[in-house]
């Protein structure tokens, strides 16, 4: 490490030494070598199945490596189990985090602990919790069940349970994947503070931004190899993405200007209870013209899902109006809203939850959707047309697969959303609503359904983007609604808002619909609902807007 | 009122049958396992026991605790033993729950009127056989001892130990699930395996131990309903099947927790048996109408699972991962 003096004095708390792991037929770690300093904050970098999680898990005994050795503190370690994980202080918080929903935050902590003890005290195990949330700025309630915990809460929880057990070496998988930016600083700023405390921290993470402001080096690893260590102070967006892809990256992302259409799809004072009975959304209004990408941008659970299920025809609405193209879509069987040209793909957390059927084919999910088709003729499902149209999207979205015969859930994530998406818009629809359409995807897969949409975009569809990574809401969408809780914090133009301004309002922070009380939030001009409001001042008004050069329908 | 007593009596001990094969259930569904051959362990349980009662019992002087020990260790084993065949199919080889339980109450039920049948060809009839010595120190009980006959002794005094003990196991079992690590980690299982396994908690083992232990108390349930509730009689025509699969309602009446299995097995057998009865409120019924009334458990079952879904208490729902079969290294 003679290239980075600085490190060479710091002592190696872990040295991986040509660590390989292979699975039936993927390779996905070979030769890796790479050591990581104590006191150091060391940020993991590669694409999708690049082995980043593999290589960790192999850390955390979930896995057992094929060869190589991994040395912790300078001695060959054996790490064969997650308890033997814990013996040589090491902690891994998982990117899907492994809590017992119906369990007190204290409870998941001590759960697996001392198992010679026949009772557990809990009382003992809550103190110690708020002694570490107090060393280190966390704040975690001990007898709050996890699932009326938010997903940052949950996370915090999963850090505590891995300090209550003594780890020095902490692995973070994709930590701010379903964090806010100031959720997200917050935790930067706990992971400092256990930097300052001695400890070495691993931070797996495809957000580069994050790699720069909090890493002290980054390794990166390109398809199961490793690449390179290199200093983040020498780094920049640009290099380390070079470096992960191993070629030149455009990183910037596209936004077509596109002439506006109608409103294709208008939603009116519309209310939907989740499954809980409690409001999901509440009295929202908003419309998407053709040829415009509208961004909801929002805390994980604060009616984005409902929204979608209510729009797919999934999910029953309590009051308002869904109108499509001046036809209420209210009522309307789920198949007879695609047929109006409706296509929505959602990316649940686990990724395959809506959408795919899992244990079927590539071919056989093509599909879900279309088997009915001519069936007033032809008794039989046309495999040959879907068997067609699978391969077209493998060549097309780069869809890595042995065949198009593969069942869905043998394929990485990444691939699977490539299946799902590609298929909503091989349709054909007027208007598409995907929520989470490049979650967890590496860079160039991301850019690829970026480009997908542009591309529906600039072919006149509405397309309503449901994000969480709020760079790519900004580079993307033409204009961006906020929701908080259900319901809309105000709608504004991608390119004349920050990122700051929309966590305020994800957090309810900052409620454009309050500040601008006088203005009808998200009622088009031309919209095609008849009873659209005649108030006079409000037209005046938005007259007067137009003059200062801001758009009417903002 | 004797009338009365009686049907609570009856109640009382088949509500005992139920009793254990719930618990049993209970503690494997709380590993995250649906073990449909309860009937069949009851039945494996049921006979094994019977049978040592009865071989025991007719050698030239059999010891009294013997003949109290012998059956309840053979039918914990023999039923253990099922349930290590299920646990080997389930938790090893990650077969099918529904399936594998429901060949295991079928090869229960098999093995049960088979061996059975050897008995009662033993014993000369070919269709009856009984094990008198054990049935009755079994149903050695306080009221008899002390010739008690007043209704509160004939209601609560009455019954031979394995009673009260089976009231003080569905407490201990409480306690374990809800009190002692052990219990928090095997709800850990239930709940979310990936999660146990992450916590380095050994999942194989506790799943295995959880199932065994579990069949080997639905097996004493089946020990218990032919050495006490048909007084150490073997009938080629009896039906522990039918009380199984009342246990496995029980459960979900109970929503998984021993407590509450205590009241409702004492509660389902009242209703099951609450035809023989009927007059006890004056009601007189035909055989048909009884045959609906048999039915009555079912039919609470269904109206608890309607309420249980309607308030949507997280804590009343069954364990999370019931009936899924755990992989480590599923991506």
């Amino acid at each position: 490490m003679g290239a980075y003096p600085q490190f060479a004095f710091m002592e190696t708390a872990i040295r991986f030494d040509n660590v390989t792991k292979i699975f039936s037929k993927v390779v996905a770690n070979k030769d890796i070598s790479f050591d990581v300093k104590k006191g150091e904050i060391l940020a993991l970098l590669g694409e999708n199945g690049s082995g980043k999680t593999t290589l960790c898990n192999l850390l955390a005994g979930i896995y057992l490596p094929d060869a190589g050795t991994i040395y912790i503190n300078d001695e060959v370690a054996s790490i064969r189990s997650p308890q033997d994980a814990y013996r040589y202080h090491i902690g891994m918080v998982h990117q899907h985090f492994k809590l017992v929903d119906i369990f007190t935050a204290a409870e998941n902590v001590v759960l697996g602990l001392n198992p010679k003890e026949f009772k557990f005290d809990i009382k003992a195990a809550s103190n110690k919790i708020k002694e570490i949330c107090d060393k280190y700025g966390f704040e975690v309630d001990p007898n709050k069940k996890v699932y009326n915990m938010s997903v940052s809460e949950k996370q915090t929880l999963e850090i505590v349970k891995v300090l209550y057990r003594g780890a020095d070496i902490l692995i973070l998988d994709e930590p701010t994947a379903v964090l806010t930016p100031q959720e997200s600083e917050k935790l930067f700023n706990v992971i400092r503070n256990m930097k300052a405390d001695g400890k070495s921290i691993i931070i797996i993470t495809h957000k580069l931004q994050e790699v720069l402001s909090v890493s002290d080096r980054v390794a990166i690893l390109r398809k199961g190899h490793y690449i390179d260590t290199v200093e983040t102070a020498s780094a920049t967006t640009q290099s380390l993405t070079d470096m992960m892809v191993g070629q030149k990256v455009d990183l910037n992302i596209e936004r077509p200007k596109v002439e506006h259409d109608i409103p294709l799809l208008e939603i009116r004072d519309l209310s939907i209870k989740n499954d809980e009975g409690a409001k999901a959304i509440d009295n929202v209004s908003f419309y998407i013209r053709g040829g415009e990408i509208l961004g909801i941008a929002g805390i994980a659970g604060c009616g984005q899902k409902e929204l979608c299920e209510a729009i797919a025809g999934l999910r029953k609405i309590e009051s308002g109006d869904i109108n499509h193209l001046g036809k209420s879509i209210i009522g309307m069987k789920p198949k007879d809203i695609i047929n109006e040209g409706i296509a929505m793909s959602f990316i649940p957390e686990d990724r395959l939850g809506m959408g795919l059927a899992p244990s079927l084919s590539i071919t056989d999910n093509m599909m879900l959707k279309t088997y009915n088709d001519n069936a007033w003729y032809n008794p039989f499902v046309d495999r040959k047309r879907a068997r067609n149209k699978a391969n077209r999207l493998i060549k097309e979205l780069e869809i890595a697969t042995p065949s198009s015969e593969t069942p869905v859930r043998r394929l990485s994530g990444g691939n699977v959303q490539k299946v799902l998406v590609g298929r909503e818009i091989s349709a054909g629809p007027n208007v598409i609503v995907t929520a989470y359409p490049v979650r967890g995807l590496d860079i160039n897969s991301s850019y690829l359904i970026y480009n997908i949409l542009n591309e529906q975009k600039k072919k006149g569809v509405g397309i309503l983007f449901v994000g969480e990574d709020l760079d790519v809401l900004l580079g993307l969408c033409d204009k961006i609604m906020v929701l908080c809780h259900g319901k809309v914090m105000g709608v504004v133009h991608a390119d004349k808002t920050t990122k700051e301004e929309i966590g305020l309002m994800m957090t309810g922070s900052l409620d454009l619909t309050e500040v601008k009380k006088n203005k009808d939030f998200g009622i088009a001009k031309d919209s095609f609902i008849e009873d659209k409001p005649q108030d006079i001042d409000s037209e005046v008004i938005i007259e007067k807007f137009k003059e200062e050069g801001v758009k009417e329908d903002e | 009122m004797s009338n009365f007593v009686s049907w609570w009596q009856s109640g009382i001990l088949f509500g005992t049958v139920i009793m254990l094969g719930a618990l049993g259930e209970i503690l494997t569904q709380k590993a995250g396992h649906l073990n449909l051959g309860v009937p069949g362990l009851m039945f494996i349980g049921g006979f094994a026991g019977f049978a040592s009662a009865y071989l025991y019992g007719n050698t030239a002087n059999p010891n009294g605790f013997l003949l109290v020990m012998i059956p309840i260790l053979v039918s914990i084993i023999a039923s253990g033993i099922g349930g290590l065949i299920y646990s080997f199919l389930t938790v090893t080889l990650k077969a099918n729950q529904n399936v594998t339980g429901l060949a295991l109450t079928y090869i229960g039920v098999g093995i049960g009127s088979f061996g059975g049948q050897y008995i009662t060809n033993l014993a000369g009839s070919g269709t009856y056989a009984r094990a008198e010595a054990a049935s009755a120190i079994f149903t050695k009980n306080i009221a008899n001892a002390f010739n008690l006959t007043d209704s509160f002794s004939r209601m609560f005094l009455s019954y031979g130990f394995l009673v009260y003990l089976t009231i003080v196991i569905a407490v201990i079992l409480h306690f374990v699930l809800k009190k002692s690590r052990v219990g928090l980690n095997l709800r850990a299982i239930g709940e979310n395996p990936a999660t146990a396994d992450a916590a380095g908690i050994n999942v194989t083992r506790y799943k295995y131990l959880a199932t065994i232990a579990g069949a080997a108390i639905c097996g004493l349930g089946g020990m218990f309903y032919i050495i006490v509730y048909c007084d150490g009689g073997w009938a080629t025509t009896n039906s522990i099947e039918a009380l199984g699969w009342l246990a496995v309602a029980l459960v979900i009446f109970a929503t998984w927790k021993p407590l509450n299995a205590i009241w409702g097995s004492y509660l389902f057998a009242l209703l099951y048996w609450f035809y023989a009865y009927s007059s006890v409120i004056n009601l007189k019924l035909t055989t048909s109408q009884s045959d609906l009334m048999q039915m009555l458990p079912y039919v609470v079952t269904i109206l608890v699972l309607i309420f249980i879904s309607l308030r949507k208490k997280k804590e009343n729902q069954p364990p999370l991962s019931l009936g899924l079969n755990y992989f480590r290294e599923d991506r």
